[in-house]
């Protein structure tokens, strides 16, 4: 189900870090998760110019 | 047990499949979007190699993927880290593709395997292997060899850029590895850069630049750029390189200890260039022989399996087997990440899933060791009908040959000194061209070199070209007494076939020795009297062998010059229109496909393809 893919990778990329034991990137993960979120929502609108130069 | 490899995404990409142990097929994905080193996902060559293998998507046991996108994360952001706030505008610039794509790499390959058919359990039947443990398998398990010393060599991989160990029966075990950012691929990769070469494509034009150049800065090198120890393991001296910060290879402090900025594409080469590609070239093949040295010394085994980029640098392999620390040297042909697909499908074919192996040192057919490569020809073919019905579609004239008489003519006309283009066969997997898809000329022609390169392959006049020997011949011709079918050992032309007096002309420098007959077989005979050899077997290739038979008859002369059937740029020709446009686009004057015979003149001139060299974006 597309619904439940997002969820599916945090555990999958969650599992991972527990193996390699590199907690530190999950927080990373999650903040570069919203960001891409809010570059899918923003594309196409005026947002658009003002956010792209910053990253 | 059917597994299939796909590899991509990076640059590239290629599929295999594996059926029972045994490999059945194998294609790069350029060859059929005929885009050079395309990294997509390879579609066309998945399709291909199930159609070729008559396996439907639902009766595939595995789908291996050939490294793991979240190690290949980590790195990059513990790297920036590392680096911060240095590097940040890199990361940004690569974070995009990683939200949108690279990271959900398992949702991307899910997705592209439910195209093939869906609700066939892809999730559970898609695994993915270690990048350097899928190049470890793709040069262990098709050698002949039951066991042997595995080393792997390339830019980088997930984290490792080297790795090595032991291969025995089904296993491979890795013990040794270094890490990013200390790499030789990535080492050899900013002298590509920096003496205006494409990176991941023009590796070995400047491998082939080296000989017309002195080792002036490999002093240099080693004092400021890398600290190669006695055991071989290195470490580079990252206040020279721009690869973990920017978005360029080099910083100017790099171009301030190698006096000036790097050479732009299109800008004349000088004999500054010259000495930079011999100096890296002589500092990686000291670091390699280090390697192999402390390898053979910890393993205690007489036999080595290579793969990873860095392994077709046949210059370095040649002197790791002349070095004598190991018997035999078995290169994966497709040494380059296409053949992490190979190694992919094979890992989970005979590790996971207990397939034997089926070189003949495994399979117990006895005779003569031979690896389970079918010699690299793994691709597409044609039956003679498909080809003629092409060749009619295309307008083409030719003429339909017997066996006997295709290889007597393409022979009398290589022997006049006629260049002719050779598709046969099954194509070629990895990036060499071995008699299945081919230009060949004859090597005694002095002009030939300069003819191939500047009015048939539109290239650089100083690429050297490789000679195809008969196997039981190549020992008279070279100071080589192995096999080489793959074309990935440089070995000298013999001294009684060299003209020494010639070469030794000393007011001539950088290319301008090219021009100096050298040896019996100029064409082939680069000038430093290396060549990279191809030893072909009737076993592989029986109606090659048969050509350069008949040409030796004819002339007396059992090597013939090889070089990759396409123009600079364009990737190999995989198909008999591919093999046609090009024939029609280039000085070629005469084409034998499959059993049809083309003469240039007898072509209808208005289908000259001039703007064909123009078509592809010079690599």
């Amino acid at each position: 189900m597309k619904f439940f893919a997002p969820f599916r990778f945090l555990r999958e990329f969650w599992g991972f870090l527990r193996v390699r034991k590199k907690y530190w990137l999950f927080p990373v993960i999650v903040w570069l998760l919203v960001l891409g979120a809010i570059f899918v929502l923003v594309q196409g609108s005026p947002v658009a110019p003002m956010i792209y130069p910053i990253f | 047990m059917r597994v299939l490899g796909i590899s991509a995404f990076y640059h590239d990409s290629a599929a295999a499949l594996v059926e029972d142990g045994r490999i059945v097929a194998a294609a790069q994905e350029e060859r059929f979007t005929r885009r050079k080193h395309d990294a997509s996902y390879p579609a066309h060559a998945v399709e291909w190699c199930l159609a070729q293998g008559a396996v439907a998507p639902r009766d595939l046991d595995r789908v291996v993927f050939y490294d793991k996108p979240f190690l290949k994360f980590e790195r990059l952001l513990e790297t920036t880290v590392a680096f911060a706030p240095k590097g940040f505008r890199s990361f940004a610039k690569a974070m995009p593709v990683w939200i949108k794509e690279k990271l959900f790499q398992k949702n991307l390959l899910l997705r592209k395997l439910e195209t093939l058919e869906p609700e066939t359990g892809w999730r559970e039947k898609l695994l993915f292997a270690e990048h350097h443990e899928s190049h470890a398998a793709s040069a262990f398990y098709p050698s002949p060899f039951r066991e042997a010393a595995v080393l792997t060599m390339d830019g980088v991989g997930e984290w490792a850029t080297t790795s090595a160990g032991v291969g025995r029966g089904a296993d491979i075990e890795l013990t040794r590895e270094i890490h990013f950012p200390h790499s030789l691929g990535l080492l050899y990769s900013t002298f590509t850069y920096y003496t205006g070469f494409r990176v991941n494509s023009g590796e070995y034009k400047v491998m082939g630049l080296a000989p017309y150049g002195e080792p002036l800065f490999a002093q240099s090198i080693l004092d400021n750029l890398i600290d190669i120890k006695p055991d071989g393991s290195f470490r580079l001296n990252l206040d020279y390189f721009g690869y973990c910060t920017g978005l360029e290879m080099t910083n100017s402090r790099f171009d301030a200890l190698f006096g000036g900025r790097a050479r732009a594409p299109g800008e004349p080469l000088e004999q500054r260039h010259m000495d930079l590609a011999a100096s890296v070239q002589a500092v990686v093949e000291e670091a390699v022989l280090r390697l192999t040295r402390s390898l053979s010394e910890e393993t205690g085994l007489r036999r080595l399996c290579l793969a990873g980029g860095v392994a077709l640098n046949c210059v370095a392999n040649g002197k790791a087997l002349r070095d004598g620390r190991f018997d035999d040297i078995w290169i994966q042909p497709a040494a380059g990440d296409a053949g992490g697909a190979l190694g992919a499908a094979l890992l989970a074919s005979h590790r996971l899933l207990g397939e034997p192996r089926w070189s003949t040192a495994e399979n117990g057919s006895g005779g003569d060791a031979m690896d389970a490569m079918e010699g690299a020809f793994l691709g597409p073919e044609y039956t003679q009908e498909e080809t003629a019905q092409a060749l009619d579609e295309a307008g083409a004239r030719y003429e339909a040959l017997s066996d006997e008489a295709l290889v007597g003519a393409a022979a009398s006309a290589l022997a006049d000194g006629k260049v002719v283009g050779w598709f046969q066969g099954r194509m070629e997997f990895g990036p060499r061209a071995l008699g299945a898809r081919s230009i060949l000329g004859d090597p005694r022609n002095p002009d030939m070199q300069r003819m191939l390169n500047l009015k048939v392959k539109f290239r650089e006049s100083f690429r050297p070209f490789a000679p195809s020997v008969l196997a039981p011949e190549a020992s008279d011709w070279f100071e080589l007494d192995c096999d080489s079918p793959y074309m990935l050992l440089v070995a000298n032309v013999k001294q009684e076939r060299r003209r020494v007096e010639e070469a030794g002309a000393p007011e001539r420098f950088g290319v301008d020795r090219l021009h100096v007959p050298r040896s019996d077989v100029p064409a082939v005979t680069h000038v430093d009297f290396s060549a990279r050899v191809q030893t072909v077997h009737p076993t592989t290739n029986p109606r090659y062998y048969a050509l350069i038979e008949a040409f030796k008859e004819r002339t007396g002369c059992p090597v013939l010059v090889n070089t990759s059937f396409n123009v600079r740029g364009e990737p190999i020709v995989c198909t008999p229109e591919d093999a046609f446009r090009c024939f029609m686009g280039t000085g070629m004057d005469c084409l034998a496909a499959g059993n049809c015979f083309l003469r240039k003149e007898e072509q209808d001139p208005a289908l000259a393809g001039e703007a064909h060299k123009d078509g592809f974006e010079p690599d």
